[in-house]
């Protein structure tokens, strides 16, 4: 069982580090177009956000709908910390590494509060007001305005000449037009870092105690509480780990970006990590990683197709929800293709 | 010496229904005690108030000498207190190692660090309760499953692997809600073996609800009987088993 596992993990890990190998060898012999180097750091993102998205509907059993949300706040506030340390943190690769930590830290902090109130409610509810969780998150982000001058920081929730700021100032949040020129830190190497980081923290955490606790609250609450389980801590270490993951994941974003818009952070995006998750398989953590790889990159490779790209695309999440989810389709890979998705098909869910 | 568990006058109303009333029992320790009654009688009632899953309007628990009324589920299984379920509740997409490593929870502990980090604490601890748990599932012949989903497990394992999952939050009381539903005479028969063996080896004091009548005269040293949420019989088996009130709301004639 220990083996097992701890084998799954590693193909896991081998598997990011084999496609970074393979990127790298194409980068350096020129056979990557630009098209496909710009998605290299997005991919990394949508893998981080679906790991961590996975944590919490696949580990624990709650479907949460405002992701988004989480990254949002994740990248505005690495961005801000960016910003603001551009001219006093000189070295890059640093200034990077504690955007990421700050972000984290500060989703981390919002999962907690959003956590506490919404993990008292269960199932299709949670997710409602995940949901709306998100949106907030988003539109109160879009209405700030944050500067600095020589007097310190100004703050508007109204317009830029509100603010009282000397001329001689700089803006930092412009409202809907969010935050520009945010130093561009993110490569490739970073995002794959990151990737694996998440893979670490998810993978082991599911292997341990906490993680055992938190799956036994979702196979069955009365029964975790009745064995002396702490719902409510569990609940919301899930949560709060998985928001601080996908802050992580919105630094990263946040600095590929000329311009960071809070707008970007809607519905539509939870939504797509949530496919990810889902046609990964639940609970099935290589999978997401594999899911957001593959959707991420095949809209973008089918451009040559034009009118019937969305098609495919619409084609493809079909043909995998089937593989993941028949029943029939799960009898026939457990025959013909068990030796390769035996260990997939037992740990999905 | 305190008795292990003690009611006095415990009682709960669901609005007009008085489901349990003045519910008075002793349980000495390292008793075998029954608990039994026509269907909804009250008995899954009883379990849920002593467990904390329902609060009782009247009455108080004592645990050992401890006033546990009122407290949290949590607190009861942490003070002694370890259930199963009349309808099996496992953690089915685990392993059956895991369940009863989740009954380990808090008997060894190690921090979130230690957890995400895998520190040397992880491995020493992670070392411990995986003895700890194969020796509770050798109780219960589980062992050759132990990397098996529980939802695989056969219909009389899965009752089993509850037993084991309740025994490893190390209580003082056990309860045991039907442990022998579903079960042919052969596992009922191996089940009473292993509940007087559970009994003798960790020094437990049991309390089960259960309609199996051989299973009944079999291990139990006392019996409540309940009937309509009150107290019908109480006392040693056999001479329960022959109350003539007894033999007439439950047993038949």
């Amino acid at each position: 069982m220990k083996d097992k596992t701890l084998k799954s993990n590693l193909i896991t890990y081998g598997m990011v580090i084999a496609a970074y190998i393979v990127v790298q060898i194409l980068l350096t012999t020129g056979n990557l177009s630009s098209l496909f180097k710009g998605l290299l750091v997005p991919l990394c993102v949508y893998a981080v956000l679906a790991v961590s998205l996975n944590l919490v509907v696949g580990i624990s059993g709650e479907l949460s709908l405002g992701h988004a949300g989480f990254m949002c706040v994740g990248a505005f506030a690495s961005a801000f910390f960016s910003k603001c340390m551009q001219n006093i943190i000189t070295i890059s690769g640093l200034r990077f590494f504690l955007a990421i930590l700050v972000g984290a830290a500060v989703a981390a902090v919002f999962g907690v509060l959003i956590g506490i109130p919404v993990l008292r409610l269960r199932g299709d509810y949670l997710a409602i007001v995940t949901l709306a969780f998100g949106e907030i998150i988003k539109n109160v982000i879009n209405i700030f305005y944050i500067g600095i001058d020589s007097n310190g920081f100004h703050m508007s929730i109204t317009d830029q000449f509100s603010m009282g700021m000397e001329p001689t100032g700089t803006m930092i949040i412009t409202g809907p037009q969010g935050i520009t020129g945010t130093p561009k830190d993110s490569t490739f190497t970073a995002g794959i870092i990151l990737v694996l980081i998440t893979l670490f923290i998810v993978l082991n955490l599911i292997n341990s105690r906490d993680g055992r606790a938190i799956k036994s609250i979702r196979d069955n609450r009365i029964a975790a509480e009745s064995i002396g389980i702490n719902i409510t801590k569990y609940k919301l270490m899930a949560f709060t780990v998985s928001a601080a993951l996908a802050g992580a994941a919105g630094a990263l974003y946040a600095h590929n970006l000329a311009a960071l818009q809070a707008s970007k952070f809607n519905f539509n995006t939870s939504i797509l990590v949530l496919v990810f998750v889902v046609l990964g398989g639940i609970g099935n953590i290589r999978g997401s990683v594999i899911a957001a790889v593959i959707l991420t990159a095949l809209p973008e490779m089918l451009r040559f197709l034009s009118d019937y790209r969305m098609l495919i695309y619409a084609i493809v999440l079909i043909v995998m929800m089937l593989f993941n989810w028949a029943p029939k389709a799960l009898e026939w890979r457990e025959r013909y293709l068990g030796r390769f998705f035996k260990k997939t098909v037992k740990e999905g869910k | 010496m305190a008795a292990m568990l003690e009611t006095t006058n415990l009682g709960i109303s669901f609005g007009g229904l008085r489901a349990v009333n003045e519910f008075n029992m002793t349980i000495e320790k390292g008793e075998l005690y029954g608990l039994i009654g026509p269907n909804g009688a009250g008995k899954t009632t009883v379990f849920n108030l002593l467990t904390g899953v329902y609060k009782p309007d009247t009455g108080r628990i004592l645990l050992d000498g401890q006033d546990i009324t009122g407290r949290s589920t949590i607190e009861i299984n942490k003070g002694g207190i370890a259930r199963t379920f009349q309808n099996i509740r496992l953690f089915k997409d685990m392993s059956v190692l895991d369940n009863v490593k989740a009954g380990l929870h808090n008997e060894f502990t190690y921090s979130l660090f230690s957890s995400i980090f895998h520190t040397p604490s992880y491995r020493r601890v992670e070392q411990q309760m995986n003895e700890r748990a194969m020796e509770l599932l050798k109780v219960f012949e589980l062992e050759k499953h132990a990397d098996l989903l529980a939802s695989n497990l056969p219909y009389g394992e899965q009752r089993k692997l509850e037993i084991a999952r309740a025994l490893a939050t190390e209580p003082k009381l056990l309860l045991l809600d039907e442990p022998a539903a579903g079960m042919n005479p052969n596992e009922t028969q191996s089940l009473m073996d292993m509940i007087r063996f559970v009994r003798d080896h960790f020094d437990m004091t049991v309390l089960l609800i259960e309609h199996d009548m051989k299973l009944v005269s079999g291990i139990c040293e006392r019996l409540t009987v309940l009937n309509f949420g009150e107290v019908l019989a109480q006392g040693k088996t056999s001479d329960v088993l022959n109350n003539p009130q007894v033999i007439t709301a439950y047993l038949g004639e």
